[in-house]
């Protein structure tokens, strides 16, 4: 049974990485906007298309 | 938003009824179209504005904008002048603004308070595509904020601020250095979730760890106990030192001041958690309770979380350099510069111009100005003032350019005296004892009498057993649940209100809230509308003579043909030109437009006899070409509901009625209030501010409602300081809650509400006293086992979130605040 012992070393250190990816992802500033990001990705950067649209 | 009646009024001419138009809405800002719209594209614009935002859009292809959200836009019935933005050009002001620059490209940051949507985001960070040189632009939605990089060498600050308001979305600049380092420094929240996260890490970690203890080890594995529990003790390092730094920090300020606040029991039980497991897991060869310690920090660190939850873009602590303009024109040398507020000397000569307001007390160089003081008093129509004369800052010039010799600094002023009174500086939450913190008092000291009862009992058994039931009371006393209660009922109803429309500053206002007995309240722009009276157009006219009307009023300094040309410039911008002007006083103005002539003011003036002794209000009679057409009548225009709140409010409060200007509307107020109200006409500043304070010496807990800086003094005095704003981003006093006019009608509600809140918290005090008794009867006995403790802690914890959670739900429901 002394494996478990390096198992669960192991499983801590992963959940480790984790916390450590929060931080990071906090401190980078991804918390402070949390409408922009969800919007943002569905706009379409095509010029193109909306000049045809206005056009009709 | 103005209503406006069309009065038909049929004086000489018998004019044929016109159907009842349909009602049409402006396709841009999606206002009702209070005039004729304007045709675009076969899409109705409310006025020019609208329209010109429209067309530039639609040059650009952005009109995916209108493609988002529908009626995006914003309102630009008021253009600003041309020379609103001129002082970016000073190098000073425009060096404060800028967040870096290496000579090539500019970073700069604005505040939009007018981001709403998402086609505002989309417009916004399109911004490249209507002016080349913006390299970049980005919105946080949630600060409403935009960053923007740009080439300086081809575009200046200015165009870009310009840009910017012209297409609706004018940034809101100021130079108070505090709100720059608040926006420079890093939101306050991080710390808390950084410690949140660290504290849920080491709560499921330990949670997992401690499973095989409960579930009980066979007799040879005790090499995996010892290490499941030093590693425990490992994850618990973390939470106790890191997390949970601001209870001790905050309980050891609290004893200081010989004072007991929540954070001394809370710091109290997680010292005797860490300090019992601790030996436990390294002499006694037990698990200890730590799952039960990060369990709690992990809960109490939510509930902090919950309540620290504000409305960052909202700004409540405005002082008075907001309100200045930021740049004033100072004569040198025969020529004028712009220079900072900040920088007027005594002795400077300034130049102020239309509709400009007076920084700082000065004498009045130039012949005669016409002041309008409205800002300070509440009080609309202009003074006349004659050279040599002291003119008091806070004052609106109106009609053609002044100068002015400054007699004193801007912070000497007599508006901005105010900020020196002892209420700005006294610290509000020192002196209000929060609910929670009275009951804490007592609940300290009756934990400590059982705790150290529970030793002294068990002494003589043995030595052991009584540290093990001391620690056990303090453990199992920790109010967990208790300090629950207060942020999440509190969290809960200010989520609830600010989507009625009530803005808070923090959630203890509501708990002021429930306790206020008198409600005083400031009449222009808080139960009255701020900018102008309701307009009424009697009579009917074809556009050209709408816009000859605005175009001729805008030549007289009266306030009457003012506001009538306000009202008419919601349609036009362009003024026709306007020849033989005349203005007669105390009778009206002539002036030709297109070869007709016009005259607007008194009956006698437009008629040719005196046919009609119609004097009631603020009428203007108007005449085209010698024949008598109709009348504009200006009343004062109360909020809707006013009576009706008033009576449900002074049904239930004292109430007061405080009005810095002169008592011409006693008679309208008479009617709203209750006969007994005490009203008080002619208050300056001051005077609101003693009588808050008056009311306070007698030991009543005061609710002041104002608008604007004449009330900040009482506002900031008052026990809640609640300030009413039409645009609730923008522009609003010093204050501890904003509401937005447009829920005005619901203030009985809010009120009522936060009584219900302070009752709920109550009802989840008597909840977690339960669970403390029956945790206690457990330790008092020396029975908490691990196990024990690691149910109870969270049981109590959750049950009380989703009971106060429900609870305000169910209030707010029932009130229909939702």
């Amino acid at each position: 049974m002394e494996i478990i012992i390096l198992l669960i070393s192991i499983s801590v250190v992963v959940a480790i990485v984790f916390l450590i990816a929060f931080l990071w992802a906090m401190k980078s500033g991804q918390y402070e906007d949390t409408y922009g990001p969800s919007v943002r990705m569905l706009f379409d950067d095509n010029i193109k298309k909306d000049e045809n649209k206005t056009e009709k | 938003m103005q209503c406006i009646v069309l009065e038909f009024w049929n004086m000489q001419t018998t004019l044929p009824k016109k159907p009842v138009a349909e009602k049409t809405y402006c396709y841009h800002c999606g206002d009702e179209c209070l005039f004729e719209p304007i045709l675009v594209h076969e899409k109705n614009f409310c006025c020019e504005g609208c329209k010109t935002v429209y067309e530039l859009l639609q040059d650009n292809g952005l009109c995916d904008y209108y493609e988002l959200e529908k009626t995006p836009g914003l309102s630009l019935k008021q253009p600003k002048s041309s020379e609103a933005y001129e002082f970016l050009d000073e190098e000073v002001i425009s060096k404060k603004l800028i967040d870096f620059t290496d000579g090539k490209t500019t970073k700069v940051t604005f505040y939009i308070p007018a981001i709403h949507c998402s086609s505002c985001l989309w417009l916004l960070e399109n911004l490249p595509r209507l002016e080349s040189s913006v390299i970049s632009s980005r919105v946080n939605f949630v600060k409403k904020e935009l960053t923007i990089a740009f080439q300086q060498d081809n575009v200046s600050l200015r165009k870009i601020v310009e840009l910017l308001a012209s297409i609706g979305y004018a940034p809101l600049i100021t130079l108070e250095d505090e709100a720059k380092e608040q926006k420079k420094a890093s939101s306050p929240n991080r710390k808390l979730y950084a410690q949140l996260g660290v504290a849920g890490f080491c709560f499921g970690n330990t949670m997992l760890l401690s499973f095989p203890e409960y579930l009980g080890f066979d007799g040879d594995e005790d090499y995996l106990k010892q290490f499941v529990g030093y590693l425990n003790f490992l994850l618990a390092l973390p939470v106790v030192f890191y997390s949970a730094q601001d209870y001790f920090v905050s309980a050891f300020k609290s004893l200081r001041k010989k004072f007991v606040n929540i954070d001394v029991p809370i710091s109290l039980g997680i010292a005797a958690l860490f300090l019992r497991s601790t030996y436990e897991v390294f002499l006694g060869g037990e698990a200890g309770y730590f799952d039960s310690l990060a369990g709690l920090l992990f809960f109490l660190l939510i509930g902090k979380w919950f309540q620290s939850k504000s409305y960052d873009h909202l700004s409540f602590e405005r002082n008075y350099t907001s309100y200045f303009p930021l740049a004033v024109l100072k004569w040198v040398d025969r020529a004028t510069r712009n220079i900072p507020v900040s920088d007027i000397k005594k002795g400077d000569i300034l130049l102020i111009r239309n509709k400009e307001l007076i920084p700082a007390d000065g004498i009045l160089i130039s012949p005669s100005a016409s002041v309008d003081y409205s800002f300070v008093t509440g009080e609309s129509d202009p003074v006349k003032r004659t050279q040599n004369d002291l003119l008091y800052a806070g004052g609106r010039q109106q009609g053609a350019s002044i100068k002015v010799l400054i007699e004193k600094d801007v912070s000497q002023s007599y508006l901005t005296q105010l900020w020196n009174h002892s209420s700005f500086v006294k610290e509000n939450e020192e002196q209000y004892q929060q609910l929670i913190n009275v009951i804490a008092r007592y609940f300290t000291i009756a934990v400590m009498a059982l705790a150290t009862g529970a030793f002294i009992f068990w002494w003589q058994q043995s030595p052991t057993l009584a540290v093990n039931a001391f620690t056990a009371v303090l453990i199992v006393a920790c109010p967990c649940a208790l300090a629950l209660a207060t942020p999440f009922t509190l969290g809960n109803a200010m989520v609830m209100m600010g989507k009625a429309g009530l803005y808070l500053k923090n959630t203890h206002i509501i708990e002021k809230m429930a306790i206020i007995n008198r409600l005083v309240f400031d009449k222009t722009g808080t139960l009255t509308y701020a900018k102008d009276g309701e307009v009424m157009l009697g009579g009917r006219y074809s556009d050209d003579e709408l816009q000859a009307i605005f175009s001729v009023t805008g030549h007289s300094t009266h306030p009457l043909s003012r506001k009538l040309h306000e009202h008419l410039s919601q349609r036009f911008a362009q003024k026709l030109s306007v020849d033989n002007f005349k203005e007669i006083e105390n009778k009206g103005i002539e002036a030709a437009v297109n070869g007709k002539a016009y005259r607007i003011g008194s009956p006698s003036f437009c008629f040719e006899e005196a046919r009609v002794s119609i004097t009631e209000g603020n009428m203007v009679y108007l005449a085209i070409d010698g024949i008598t057409r109709g009348h504009f009548s200006i009343r004062t225009k109360t909020r809707g509901g006013l009576k009706q709140v008033i009576q449900k409010l002074a049904a239930s409060f004292k109430t007061t009625l405080l009005s810095g200007d002169r008592s011409t509307e006693q008679t309208l107020m008479k009617e709203v209030f209750p006969e007994e109200t005490p009203m008080y006409f002619n208050q300056t500043p001051e005077m609101k501010l003693e009588y808050v304070a008056t009311c306070q010496a007698s030991a009543e807990k005061v609710m002041m409602l104002g608008d604007g800086l004449n009330d900040a003094g009482a506002l900031q005095q008052a026990d809640v300081g609640m300030a009413i704003s039409e645009d609730v981003a923008s522009f609003s006093p010093a204050s501890d809650a904003i509401l937005d006019a447009k829920s005005f009608e619901r203030l009985p509600t809010f009120l009522l509400f936060a009584r219900r809140a302070r009752q709920i918290i109550f009802i989840c005090f008597g909840v977690s006293f339960a669970y403390n008794i029956v945790g206690l009867s457990f330790a008092m006995t020396g029975m908490l086992t691990p196990l024990l403790a690691a149910i109870l802690m969270p049981v109590s914890s959750i049950s009380i979130v989703a009971l106060s959670t429900v609870l305000v739900r169910l209030v707010a429901g029932r009130l229909k605040l939702t």
